[in-house]
């Protein structure tokens, strides 16, 4: 920042708005690192630890870090590396290889990467890669080479750890672990996974060369801190341009979170998970509301974002359905009730969408049969029916079976916020039999 | 035996006059001298012993040179040791300027190089000629006469040095001084006239030896003598040794029943500066052997090498005309290794003859072998010098296999050489690594340890870091290095028996220049790999002390290859470098064990991991398995793999059957000796106290008997102590011990099952959703239900506690969380509702978590 604007330190209330969501959509969507992780001092000194030793003494290891999604797993591995990178002698000595398992998929991949990662690949010469044989040969050779004190330690993070597991023979993970345990070049194999189960996935003697060091990470948070960590999520840093804006800022924030409302959102946020990811969408729901008209987020802001981010999925795709469409839809639900969950087919859903007319027939028209047909297919594209089995082609389009994808709670849900919809058919959905 | 087709005539060979001594062992008759007709003409070669030859080569106008040793018949064959002098052109091209002067035409040079057979048909014998002994600094003498060839200097393969007839005759005069060894080589068996000069430089070749008879009686009468004194001195071999298990080995050698008859082909080297040891070693040696020829079984055996060689001998050349035809160059290098042969065996040999009768032929192998032992360590200081300036032409053609049977060593050396000359254009700026220093190796290198061939030659490694990884300084930290799995212990305790039964076997079959198969099995962690590789090991440094051949070693894992069919690849590459497909592997290395070869080491080979190795066809482990069993392989097969039953629920009959019954099962440590295991490793570094160390111990053997969970779980009981020291106070410096109390704590961590924690650190709708999980199980009765039964139950159970009931897609967004982290078992999440659920956690633990709240 100028000194000009420093001191008159009074920006127009746009400027404000633009910085402030610049600076807290960097926070929520690109999940920069916090300056301490909360809540995992031990795992984190745990980490830190181990990768030091490995970097300065040689030794090798291999860790798991397990948690469930959105525990900060990759948080607390960043937050170790980057404190670990600010000593000197690690960053000069430390190579890395990420690897994860969405992206290498298989070994070969795999080993192509970790040859790129670790700058080998020019010593392969013109011809950059060999066969698979040839690279795993080549990089258990570079491996094989290293010893203890002499060659630089090699820090492996392996993301989606459990994804690696199922490589034909578990090859990549056999060799870095044997690696890990044997005299060569020193290498920290650090797992990242979400599956508790993962060292029953591995093979005896993968498993017998894994250290079993697992780093467990929950969320014990509970829900005071849970709403303090929405505050600091929101609250604007001191360095903020304009100091009476923050001071604005700040103080609504601090309102907004002691509002009734507003805790019962978090309350059933909090409820439904503990992850901060989802939290952190909630909020860029709320932030985007936020205007130069508007510069603060009000509880009624909250109780939008947090209806919009917990809409069923299912049931707004239902308000876009036509009256027909509808109708058969009901039909459906009222036959699986009848059969218990049995699947059915277009004839039987025909057939009941005709008694409903007859009964009630002063407010529907009756439909051609092609007609209801395109209407159940469309039904079938939305993936709000599915055929019992795949290869139904064999079989004649009205006969064959299919079942429901919705919940009854859904379709009543839909009916009620369907505009205009013709209170026969609610009446038709409610009642208990056809 | 085959023929060469260039033989346009057959030439006939007699005896002439009686054997002079007949081997019992070998069933071979010694004869004084040869006569040679060739078929419809009058003229007949005399041939005698100490007299110089023409041998027929591929090159029909310079045929190679040697001088005879010994003539022999054994089943019929007539035979001729001989030492070999090499002439220029089979030299090869570029080692020719090593000479460093024009050779004169008629130049030869005494071969002391290794790895050819000195033992020739008699058929090959062309006729006479004459070699003189030039001195080195005397200019050639005139002499138009072709059959006159003149002897400066010696040539090894590698370099040429200058040979006198005094160093060539070293071995006689020493000899003669041991009852025991000396034999004469029949100086009044018809000496045919060779050339005057030469003739009278051979006689006093033949002067030390004493009268055949004289010697003969004194041999007999002093065998008893011999026998006590070889005992005496095998004894106090044996004692020598350190380690227990090399006293058993050699005690094991000396009431062998196998011999090392077979041991026909050794190397040779004639070295003038080890002499003095020479003849110590011979002695002891010859003796010790002599013990052993009172085994039965010998002769069987020991027949066979002859007869391998002397048909090899002429065979060789013969079958691989395209090898020559495709490297003219590399033929000539090669011809030189293999063509000619020997000096100081072969004259041991020789002047054992008469005794030959008490002392198996096998004896002088043995004594040999030390001898080669230490000239190969000289010379491959040596080469490491003299190869900088050789070039490197080498390319690895197939043909090459065959003829690599010279030194390991040179071609080592000449692909770092190819290797550092190929980087260089391609810009060193651009390689992270510095070429490899190239640096005379002091030690002979040991094939274990020798690196494998990458691919393209290339060997890479990580970068070295700028400055040496720190020392451990407290004792934990001390103690923790030395627990590492990877710290190679000074001893392996507690397995005592299965080393001596591996090394043993091993040993044996390395004596016996045989082959065979052994399977090891045992459950991870049981030290199956690390006990093979301290065998070998020990059989190495055994092998360089000379007291057993050496012996190629290379290892193949199951696990670190990608395709079974690669374990040829592996095999090849790691055995002669080259890089095959792995067809094209297996067709050669087929080749390479079913087919005799002048010099072939024995091979061991530890395959790591079997079961990996399985096919639907079982082609791989069929090869593995058979090529031990063909009779020229010495190919010694170790497998390990983790189950005992291995042969029998995964190998067809055909394998099984060649894999054999040499087994041998690891069992899982007791807990008695994963301490023994722990106190070995710490080695009197105090960080321990007893009570954590039994407790370790007594846990990991009932889990598992796994070494490696053991070493792991004391490594973190140490880091836990250490936290706790620094927690409580700073001064780290006093000593503390690993308590009863930080090995729990270890041990918790790693088996403990995280599910329990899990489910209480879970939200209270993925609580709810386990709650209903259960009550729908319960329900239904089964062990499964859908999506849309659960959530029936969630949202009443929401109603119940009071909690805002979820939608459908929060549900399944719940249900899915659980299914990441495998407490539930799902189905794939396309199903939807009608996804099913199963409990990956056992319902009581749901309900201990859930009420422990």
């Amino acid at each position: 920042m100028s000194k000009r604007k420093a001191r008159d330190a009074h920006l127009p209330v746009g400027d404000c708005v633009a910085q402030l969501q610049q600076e807290l959509r960097n926070r929520l969507c690109r999940e920069e690192l916090p300056e301490t992780p909360e809540g995992v001092t031990a795992q984190h000194k745990h980490l830190v630890e181990l990768l030091r030793r490995t970097a300065l003494h040689g030794e090798s290891n291999s860790v798991l870090v397990v948690g469930p999604r959105g525990a900060g797993k990759t948080m607390l591995f960043k937050s170790v590396l980057k404190e670990l990178l600010q000593d000197e002698d690690i960053s000069q000595t430390l190579m890395q290889v990420h690897l994860n398992g969405l992206l290498q998929t298989d070994d070969k991949i795999a080993l192509k990467e970790i040859t790129r990662q670790l700058h080998l690949e020019n010593v392969v010469g013109d011809k950059v890669f060999g066969s698979f044989a040839e690279n795993l040969a080549f990089l258990l050779e570079a491996l094989k080479k290293g010893d203890r004190s002499s060659s630089r330690p090699v820090l492996f993070l392996l993301d989606e750890f459990d994804l690696f597991v199922h490589h034909k023979n578990q090859t990549l993970l056999y060799n870095l672990l044997d690696v890990s345990q044997s005299a060569q070049a020193p290498v920290a194999v650090v797992g990242l996974t979400c599956r508790l189960d993962v060292l029953e996935l591995l093979e005896k003697r993968v498993k017998s060369r894994f250290s079993h060091r697992q780093i467990h990470l929950f969320c014990n948070t509970t829900f005071p801190e849970y709403v303090r960590r929405v505050q600091t999520l929101l609250q604007l840093p001191d360095t903020f341009p304009d100091q009476r804006f923050l001071q604005d800022w700040n103080s609504s924030v601090q309102a907004l979170c002691e509002h009734r409302s507003v805790e019962d959102v978090l309350q059933r946020h909090f409820n439904s998970s503990k992850d901060f990811r989802s939290l952190h969408v909630l909020l860029v729901l709320c932030l985007s509301r936020v205007s130069a008209s508007k510069p603060s987020i009000a509880p009624a802001d909250v109780v939008e974002a947090s209806r919009t981010y917990f809409a069923d999925a299912k049931a707004n795709m239902l308000h876009g359905l036509s009256i027909l469409e509808l109708c058969l839809i009901i039909a459906m639900k009222h036959l699986s009730e009848l059969y218990d969950g049995e699947p059915f087919n277009l004839q039987m859903v025909h057939n009941e969408f005709k008694k409903f007319l007859q009964r009630k027939s002063s407010s529907m028209y009756n439909f051609e049969q092609p007609v209801i047909m395109k209407a159940f297919e469309h039904l079938q594209q939305l993936e709000l029916i599915r055929p019992l089995d795949s290869s139904g082609a064999r079989t004649q389009r009205e006969f064959q079976l299919v079942r429901l994808l919705l919940d009854t709670s859904q379709i009543t849900e839909a009916l009620q916020r369907y505009p205009q919809c013709p209170t026969d058919l609610k009446q038709w959905a409610m009642s208990a039999f056809a | 035996m085959k023929y060469s087709t260039r033989l346009r005539a057959r030439r006939l060979c007699e005896w002439s006059g009686k054997p002079v001594a007949f081997d019992r062992k070998l069933k071979t008759h010694q004869y004084g001298g040869l006569s040679i007709r060739v078929e419809g003409l009058p003229r007949v070669t005399h041939v005698s012993v100490g007299q110089h030859i023409l041998i027929e080569g591929d090159d029909e106008d310079h045929p190679y040179v040697a001088k005879v040793l010994q003539l022999l018949e054994s089943s019929g064959e007539k035979k001729a040791l001989v030492q070999w002098f090499v002439r220029v052109f089979e030299i090869p091209l570029n080692k020719r300027k090593l000479l460093g002067r024009e050779p004169h035409p008629n130049e030869v040079f005494h071969y002391e190089g290794a790895n050819c057979d000195n033992e020739v048909s008699a058929e090959s014998i062309l006729r006479t000629v004459t070699v003189v002994h030039v001195e080195g600094s005397a200019p050639f003498p005139a002499s138009s006469d072709s059959d006159t060839f003149f002897v400066k200097l010696s040539w090894d393969s590698r370099r040429f040095s200058v040979w006198s007839e005094c160093e060539a005759r070293a071995p006689s005069p020493l000899a003669a001084s041991l009852p025991s060894g000396p034999s004469p080589s029949s100086p009044g068996h018809a000496p045919s006239s060779p050339g005057p000069s030469s003739s009278l430089r051979r006689t006093p070749r033949c002067r030390p030896t004493p009268d055949f008879n004289v010697m003969k009686r004194a041999s007999s009468s002093s065998y008893a003598e011999e026998t006590r004194l070889a005992q005496e001195a095998e004894s106090l071999h044996s004692a020598s040794k350190a380690s227990a298990s090399k006293s058993l080995s050699a005690k094991r050698r000396k009431c062998s029943v196998k011999t090392p008859g077979v041991r026909k082909r050794l190397q040779l080297f004639d070295d003038s500066p080890l002499d003095s040891d020479l003849d110590l070693l011979l002695a002891e040696d010859l003796k010790t052997v002599e013990i052993q020829t009172l085994s039965p079984q010998k002769p069987r055996i020991s027949l066979t090498p002859l007869r391998r060689s002397a048909s090899y001998s002429q065979s060789e050349e013969e079958d691989r005309p395209s090898d020559r035809a495709m490297t003219p160059s590399r033929k000539r290098e090669a011809k030189s290794l293999k063509g000619p042969m020997l000096g100081v065996l072969a004259e041991v040999d020789h002047e054992n003859s008469p005794l030959d009768r008490v002392t198996p032929r096998s004896s002088k192998r043995k004594s040999a072998q030390v001898v080669s032992k230490r000239i190969q360590r000289q010379l491959s200081m040596l080469s490491g010098r003299l190869d900088m300036d050789t070039d490197s032409e080498e390319e690895f053609v197939p043909s090459k296999q065959d003829q690599s049977s010279s030194s390991e060593e040179e071609e080592e050396e000449e692909e770092d050489e190819e290797e550092v000359g190929k980087r260089r254009p391609r810009g060193a700026a651009r390689t992270p690594r510095k070429t490899p220093q190239k640096t005379p190796r002091k030690t002979p290198r040991k094939i274990s340890l020798g690196s494998p061939r990458t691919p393209r030659q290339y060997t890479p490694s990580i970068p070295s870091r700028c400055e040496p990884a720190r020392r451990p300084g407290t004792n934990l930290e001390e103690a923790r290095a030395r627990l590492h799995v990877s710290s190679v212990p000074e001893s392996l305790p507690c397995r005592e028996q299965e080393f001596q039964d591996i090394y043993s076997f091993v040993e044996s079959k390395i004596l016996d220049g045989t082959g065979g198969c052994m399977y090891i099995s045992g459950v991870p962690g049981t030290g199956k790999t690390a006990t093979v590789q301290e065998v070998v090991r020990c059989l190495q440094t055994s092998s360089e002390n000379g007291e057993i051949p050496s012996f190629t070693f290379l290892e193949i894992n199951g696990m670190k290859m990608t395709d079974p069919h690669q374990a040829y690849v592996q095999i090849l590459q790691k055995l002669t470098g080259q890089k095959a497909t792995p067809d094209h592997a297996a067709s050669l290395l087929e080749k390479r064990f079913s087919s005799p070869a002048p010099r072939k080491e024995t091979t061991v080979l530890l395959v790591d991991e079997l079961d990996l190795l399985w096919t639907r066809k079982q082609n791989v482990m069929y090869n593995l398995f058979d090529w031990p069993t063909r009779r020229h392989a010495r190919l010694v097969v170790l497998t390990i793999a983790n189950t005992m039953d291995l042969p029998e629920r995964i190998m067809i009959n055909r394998v099984a059957s060649r894999l054999g019954l040499t087994r041998m099962s690891f069992q899982p440590y007791s807990f008695k000796q994963l301490q023994q295991i722990i106190s070995s490793r710490l080695n009197r570094i105090k960080a321990f106290e007893e009570d954590a160390l039994q407790l370790v111990s007594r846990k990991v053997a009932a889990l598992s008997g796994d070494a490696r969970r053991c070493l792991d779980i004391c490594r973190r009981s140490t880091e836990i102590c250490e936290h706790s020291v620094g927690g409580a106070k700073e001064g780290g410096a006093r000593a503390r011990l690993v308590e009863i109390g930080h090995v729990m704590e270890a041990l918790s961590e790693m088996f403990s099952s995280a599910y329990v924690s899990a489910i209480k650190s879970a939200s209270v709708q993925e609580q709810i959703f386990l709650r209903a999980v259960i009550a729908e199980f319960r329900r239904l009765g089964l062990e499964e239900a859908t999506f849309q039964q659960v959530y029936v139950q969630q949202v009443a159970l929401c109603r119940v506690e009071g909690v805002a009931p979820v939608c459908v897609s929060e549900g399944l967004s719940v249900c899915g969380r659980l299914g990441a982290l495998r407490l539930l078992l799902l189905e794939q999440s396309h199903n939807d509702l009608l996804l099913r659920i199963r409990l990956n956690v056992s319902q009581d633990d749901v309900l201990f978590a859930l009420k422990a709240e």
